[in-house]
């Protein structure tokens, strides 16, 4: 009995051993993500294998469990290699410290300084760089071309300002019967930071300070925006089912065809167009009188703090944001390249629509804030509370209690 | 076959001392592997979570001393007591609908007849289900979307019809689990005393207040305090059914308790008011135990 123990115990420290001195020949690095980003995880981790000695492991979580799995692995010290995550909690996980400091070696990148800036900015914490962009999505509007049609819009004449989006979408409700016009995620936080804050930046107007520590949710282009879409939904135009829509069936209600015109990820127009039997059409979204402006939302990626294959984890960071990369991978499956000098590519060029999404990243913003998901995409975060009311309550009392409420869980 | 190996080796050792101290050792022996589980899985966790309490502690790097603050820093927390607010009234409400759902049952299928069999098994078969399994098929069974039953009960509609659905989801699951239990306790009773009671003419009512209640009393402790202690630490079902909406109206202690861990990445005030639950559960426990425990055992 003794014996085994000993031989158990043997066995684990070798095993132990063997791990830590695992750097020099080919490793396997393993590589975390959530489910909304498995595919392209996936396709980079496939591109990398195919050319490369050491191999990525790509794991999938459900979204919502995500970040609880990653804050229990960094408790037991078992991180993965690399781990991605949605771009606004990058802050908050580089000031915990989960992933390893990258300054010096994404410095020494020949295309460091064409990296979406607004991510870049998110992975840092203290001037430190802990992250490098993974995937990007951005808000944009997307509206039903052949609804436009028949409501007698002209397709390729897109809203140029919040107020004709409102107009549009209210001529496509009058065709009745099941169709809407238009829908949002009326009980999702992080839907509505998405698509509602970029209304609000076009129109120069802002939501937090600039080290997101203090909300401004209660200046005058933010109450604008939920007045209208307020509106939309009262007058029947927003479809019903808007007010509890928590995100899982958001891109559904969009695939049904029913809906004139509505913000979504910019990632939806591949995934709607592979089914729908109806064209979309794509536009910036813009403030209540003009501007345009986005989100630019996505995963960031950084190197896991307790990685024993580090060297090897930051040769496939390096390469992923390579021209290589970029443009066989993901500009190739119609996503956003990550560096601002390759929106023009040979694959996006061959669809307008993709060169207007690639175009819109230098407009575009990534809010930064330690507490954000605490604060904006947490089922119980003060900004649910403060857009319920907004848009379905007591308006002026949730923007001004919202503020407070959010500044408190920002500085937290 | 370890025992008959290694009891003459220990008798050798331990024969000077007699029989007793033999006898003794034996039992540490044996009580060895549940004390060992209890203290690596109980003990240990919960002396952690204690310290943890009073310390401000990052998932990685060093955790500093910084008590009391994790208890103090939730105070004007409105989340926090708004969700004890609520776990407070849903203890109350499932305790009363449940423990009568489950006495109901048990004494439907207390006497055998025909068919008795088959009702038993109907009524403890959904304890079969796991809770979380159990939370997703009422989740389906209740959507809007894809459920049959989407308009009738919304687990986002409303407050009331949110509650409602996670009431109808745990009387669904753990009714006929509290009913097998009060039926071991039913059946325990002596049909003697019944036979005695009916001598005298005692009619129904009176056979079960000064029969049946007295001598189960110890079984309704029991499920008593399991039904309280499972309400207070509820979880499961409303973070898959109504993830605590809408606006807050479900969110219970367990769920603010994770959100403080999971979200904020605060694990010091999450351990702080998980302390502060497992007081009051105890408490809770013995007042409970105190005023249901059998007077009449020695």
């Amino acid at each position: 009995m003794k014996r085994s123990i000993a031989a158990v115990l043997l066995m684990t420290g070798v095993a132990g051993c063997g791990g830590q001195a695992a750097d020099d020949g080919p490793a396997t690095v393993t590589l975390w993500t959530r489910a909304a980003t498995e595919t392209v995880s996936k396709a980079y981790a496939e591109a990398y294998n195919a050319t490369h000695e050491d191999t990525v492991e790509v794991t999938a979580y459900p979204n919502e469990e995500y970040p609880a799995k990653l804050a229990s692995a960094a408790g037991a010290k078992a991180l993965p290699d690399l781990f991605a995550a949605d771009v606004v909690f990058a802050p908050q996980y580089a000031s915990q410290g989960l992933w390893l400091d990258i300054t010096d070696r994404f410095e020494a990148l020949p295309v460091a300084g064409k990296v979406a800036p607004a991510h870049v900015r998110n992975g840092t914490w203290e001037g430190r760089h802990y992250a490098v962009p993974h995937t990007i999505d951005m808000s944009v509007l997307l509206y039903n071309k052949d609804l436009y049609t028949r409501a007698g819009l002209d397709p390729d004449k897109p809203p140029t300002s919040l107020t004709e989006f409102a107009a549009q979408a209210r001529a496509v409700d009058k065709l009745g019967g099941d169709v809407n016009g238009t829908y949002f995620g009326g009980n999702c936080g992080g839907c509505n930071v998405f698509t509602l804050w970029p209304s609000v930046w076009a129109a120069g107007g802002d939501v937090m300070n600039d080290d997101g520590t203090a909300s401004t949710i209660n200046g005058p282009e933010m109450a604008g925006v939920f007045a209208l879409y307020r509106q939309l939904f009262d007058e029947g135009v927003a479809a019903p089912a808007s007010k509890d829509e928590a995100g899982p069936t958001w891109l559904g209600a969009l695939q049904s065809g029913n809906i004139g015109i509505a913000p979504a990820p910019s990632v939806w127009l591949g995934i709607i167009e592979e089914k729908a039997d109806f064209a979309l059409g794509v536009a910036p979204i813009s403030g209540l009188t003009g501007g345009e402006s986005t989100f630019v939302g996505g995963d960031a990626i950084g190197v896991g703090a307790t990685s024993k294959h580090a060297g090897a984890a930051w040769d496939f960071l390096s390469w992923t944001l390579g021209d290589e990369a970029q443009i066989e991978v993901i500009a190739k499956g119609k996503g956003v390249p990550v560096r601002t000098d390759l929106a023009a590519n040979t694959y996006a060029t061959a669809d307008p629509r993709v060169v207007t999404i690639n175009s819109l990243m230098a407009k575009g913003r990534t809010p930064y804030a330690k507490n954000f998901n605490a604060t904006y995409n947490d089922p119980q975060s003060p900004w649910i509370a403060t857009f319920r009311g907004a848009l379905f309550g007591d308006a002026t009392a949730s923007l001004t209690d919202g503020a407070s409420a959010l500044t408190a869980s920002l500085a937290k | 076959m370890t025992t008959t190996v290694s009891r003459p080796a220990v008798a050798v050792r331990a024969a000077p001392a007699g029989p007793r101290r033999r006898r003794a050792l034996t039992g540490l022996l044996y009580a060895a592997p549940t004390a060992f589980m209890v203290g690596a899985f109980f003990v240990v966790p919960l002396g952690l979570v204690a310290w943890m309490s009073l310390h401000r502690w990052p998932l990685l790097g060093v955790p500093s001393l910084n008590a009391p603050a994790n208890y103090t820093g939730s105070t004007g927390d409105t989340l926090l007591t708004d969700a004890a607010w609520f776990t407070a009234r849903y203890t109350v409400i499932i305790t009363v609908l449940l423990f009568t759902t489950a006495l109901g049952m048990a004494l439907l299928v207390q006497r055998k007849r025909p068919g008795t069999g088959l009702f038993r098994t109907a009524f403890f078969l959904p304890a079969a289900v796991g809770f979380a399994s159990a939370s997703l098929l009422f989740l389906g069974l209740l959507s809007a979307e894809i459920g049959p039953f989407g308009g009738v009960v919304s687990v986002s509609g409303s407050a009331t019809t949110a509650l409602g659905a996670a009431i109808l989801l745990v009387l669904w699951r753990f009714a006929g689990f509290n009913m097998l239990i009060l039926l071991t306790g039913l059946q325990a009773i002596p049909t003697e005393v019944y036979e005695a009671a009916k001598l005298d003419g005692a009619g129904r009512w009176q056979t079960f207040t000064h029969i049946t209640l007295p001598l189960l009393r110890a079984t309704i402790a029991l499920v008593l305090t399991l039904i309280v202690t499972g309400s207070l630490l509820a979880f499961d079902q409303f973070w898959i059914l109504t993830r605590g909406g809408p606006d807050n109206s479900t969110t219970s202690l367990v769920m603010v308790i994770y959100r403080k861990a999971f979200i904020e990445l605060d694990l010091g005030s999450a351990a702080a008011v998980s302390v502060v639950l497992l007081i009051v559960l105890v408490a809770v426990s013995l007042v409970q135990l105190a005023v249901l425990r059998d007077r009449s055992a020695p």
